[in-house]
């Protein structure tokens, strides 16, 4: 390893051949202001397209100022990070890309957590000197994503997101010069690309250019509708970020104040999307033995690996883009799903209400799961079995709107019957969550003997692809496991060659899991956010009574009562769906 | 979009030039000019096929389709006019020139006429800055154009 040693703000450093001045400075606690930099630490994420020259540092004897993301750091070197040169460098770039930005700040959605604005406070940017034209192009609302590309400041976070990391390709830069955008192919909105609606782009965008589709005001006109009941869900997710919304450290549980917030925000039932993801157990954890047991009886007709279902980002990508493989999926809702289609027929019949009396709300750290409540085949007769889902930003923004000091909040409980839950659909949050649950409770149904050990530290982490072997008792089950859709890909080629091994695979389009969601609060590039989040999400697990899904006594009760068996023939017409090749839809 | 049919032979022949740049993404610009070459243009539908011949995302063969402005979506006209806007032509009034079939035909540089009978493009010197200001109809060479000329031109096509 060669290593070099440099002066930065008069300080000695020593760093390996290689390094950028900007991660140089920062093991000496020096920040470097980047804007379209970004980099996660651990994930395949890095964006450094040198391209808004924020971050420029004086280097001795250098003519021109260097762009400490992109330049490497040399022997002897002296660099100086804050002078005047520098900072006045800095604030002419504002000035720039603030002259072709609207100045609606005020009523902008991104407001207050803007990397933009808070970047044009730092420098004490108080008037914009250059004036000329401004870029218009036309708004694109999907059921999902909005863009408003005048805010686009051309940093190609989001390309690298869709590109490099997921593989989607729906974004690239497109036309030149001032024209240049960020768009889909032939500008087409994002409804009619191939688009996931992972929201990655979403969640590391700079600016307000992208963001979410807010559904927020649609649920308060619900509440306030005497003539409905409005049942609310939220995520195992969303209870492990929502406190960094309101100022807590990240990865602090606020499962109980959560509860409270949605009770004095006047939701008449609050329940807990948990339920239905001990349920997705059930349903999918049948489907995998019945597929294995068929499998390894040596009927060719039954494919295996079976794939994981609950991510509806993750359904979009492979209808679109592996739409030979659509018998592969576990036929399985998601959780969000599944909720919706008990809540509107199960416990309608409890409340002794019609199904167009009850609005079923889901809070989630996700915004593909506002597109996937809008699919047809999650709808009776027009009337969607999940009629909104909003992320944990909105449901944060919610909290705000109404003045309640979340921090102060009492803990409360969820509703019965559809608030009880398990560890296991606790962990449903994190990347190898879902296998794991569906671990927990297949190799008990499957051996009839009781798990000695629950915790399955070989399906745990955050390397992009895992994989590890479970002995079900003398049957040893091969597991596999990817977060991020590049990692997907990855899998599914495999299948697609025939040299997958596996026999049960889950896969979550956010790197991380639901965690990292599009939905969840910005993480600004800190990837130990999400870390933070994981072993939140794995505390709450530990310190359920009940950690196995086919425990969780209501759901024993719903299949008593109401379902019958799991994969029976109620359970298929609630619980199952089926998939469809989009890649037609989007041919152009 | 309304979706063309492309010819089966021309599309086969795009296909063969994929193959002859091993699929290699580096090489999109050079099929990509070939595949001008072949359709007189790049329309979304040949884009789509480049995109999967070549294992790209579409939207970023189309990202690279509009930033070299030397690939046109739209097809040329059965007439393709070109100016010449090298320095010579410029400085003896090519300008000018340009203005009037713009002016006669109402599209801009780029564009096609309605009835598809003319293009209007513009070019680096075509090496015959001796006949300044110089435009080219197909094959046909104008020199010497004043802007009186335009319309004689135009009227010999039409």
């Amino acid at each position: 390893m060669e290593i070099v040693q440099l002066t930065i703000d008069n300080k000695k450093v020593v760093v390996e051949k290689g390094t950028t001045i900007l991660e140089a400075a920062k093991t000496i606690g020096v920040d470097i202001p980047t804007l379209c930099h970004m980099k996660l630490h651990d994930t395949n994420f890095e964006n450094k397209p040198g391209g808004c020259r924020v971050c420029v540092v004086e280097v001795e004897g250098r003519r021109n100022l260097a762009p400490a993301c992109k330049s490497e750091c040399d022997e002897g070197m002296n660099i100086n990070t804050h002078s005047v040169r520098v900072v006045n460098a800095r604030r002419t770039v504002m000035e720039l890309i603030l002259s072709d930005h609207p100045f609606d700040c005020l009523v902008c959605a991104k407001s207050g957590d803007c990397e933009l604005q808070s970047m044009a406070q730092n420098l004490g940017i108080r008037e914009i000197r250059y004036q000329g034209e401004k870029n218009k192009y036309k708004s694109d609302e999907s059921p999902a994503i909005i863009r408003e590309m005048e805010k686009c400041i051309m940093c190609r976070r989001c390309e690298t997101s869709c590109n490099k990391v997921q593989t989607v390709g729906t974004l690239s830069a497109i036309n030149r010069g001032f024209e240049s955008v960020v768009a889909p192919a032939f500008e087409m909105d994002l409804d009619h690309s191939n688009c996931t609606f992972c929201g990655q782009c979403v969640a590391v965008c700079p600016t307000g250019a992208l963001t979410e589709r807010d559904s927020s005001s649609k649920v308060m006109d619900a509440i306030v509708d005497p003539t409905k009941t409005v049942i609310v869900n939220t995520a195992p997710a969303v209870r492990a970020a929502l406190g960094e919304e309101f100022g807590m450290e990240a990865g602090t549980l606020v499962t109980g104040k959560m509860v409270s917030a949605l009770r004095k925000l006047g939701f008449d039932h609050v329940f807990d999307t948990d339920f239905a993801a001990d349920l997705t157990i059930m349903e999918e954890g049948t489907e995998l033995l019945g597929r294995l047991g068929k499998h390894l009886a040596g009927d060719k007709d039954v494919k295996l690996p079976i794939l994981t279902s609950c991510c509806p980002g993750w359904v979009n990508f492979f209808e679109h883009q592996f739409p030979d493989m659509l018998d592969i999926p576990s036929t399985a809702k998601s959780p969000q799903q599944m909720f919706g289609a008990i809540a509107k027929t199960y416990f309608a019949d409890q409340l002794e209400k019609k199904r167009e009396e009850i609005v079923v709300v889901s809070v989630m750290p996700c915004l593909a799961k506002k597109y996937e409540c809008s699919r047809d085949e999650f709808k009776v007769d027009g009337d969607p079995d999940v009629n909104l889902s909003i992320s944990t930003r909105e449901l944060a923004q919610m909290i705000r709107n109404a003045n309640l000091n979340f921090e102060a909040l009492e803990d409360d409980d969820f509703d019965q019957p559809m608030g009880e839950s398990t560890g296991a659909a606790v962990i449903f949050g994190t990347t190898g969550g879902v296998i794991e649950a569906a671990v927990r409770t297949a190799y008990e149904v499957h051996t009839k003997k009781s798990l000695e050990r629950l915790d399955f530290e070989e399906l745990r982490g955050m390397e992009g692809i895992r994989s590890a072997t479970i002995d079900f008792d003398g049957l040893p089950v091969n597991i596999g496991i990817a977060h991020g859709l590049g990692n997907a890909r990855k899998l599914l080629e495999d299948i697609r060659a025939g040299k997958s091994e596996f026999h049960a695979i889950e896969i979550m389009a956010c790197p991380g899991g639901c965690i990292g969601g599009g939905g969840q609060p910005y993480h600004h590039g800190d990837v130990e956010v999400l870390k933070k989040r994981q072993s939140a999400i794995y505390q709450e697990d530990k310190g359920k009574v009940l950690r196995k899904s086919h425990e969780n006594p209501f759901i024993q009760k719903l299949y008593k009562e109401f379902l019958g068996e799991p994969c029976g023939e109620k359970s298929h017409e609630l619980l199952h769906t089926h998939y469809y090749d989009k890649k037609k839809k989007t041919e152009i | 979009m309304a979706k063309i049919k492309l010819p089966a032979a021309k599309v086969e022949e795009l296909k063969g030039v994929c193959v002859k740049f091993n699929r290699d993404g580096g090489e999109l610009i050079n099929v990509l000019h070939a595949a001008q070459e072949l359709f007189g243009y790049l329309p979304a539908e040949v884009q789509e096929l480049v995109a999967n011949e070549m294992n790209l995302s579409i939207a970023h063969v189309y990202g690279v389709v509009t930033f070299y402005s030397f690939f046109s979506m739209i097809p040329k006209g059965e007439h393709p006019i070109s100016i010449c806007m090298g320095t010579a032509c410029y400085v003896r009034g090519a300008e000018k020139v340009l203005d009037e079939f713009k002016r006669h035909l109402d599209v801009k540089v780029g564009e096609t006429t309605e009835d598809g009978k003319f293009s209007i493009s513009c070019l680096r010197c075509v090496g015959a800055c001796g006949l300044a200001p110089v435009v080219t109809v197909g094959e046909k060479v104008f020199g010497r154009v004043a802007p009186e000329d335009v319309k004689g031109i135009l009227e010999e096509y039409s």
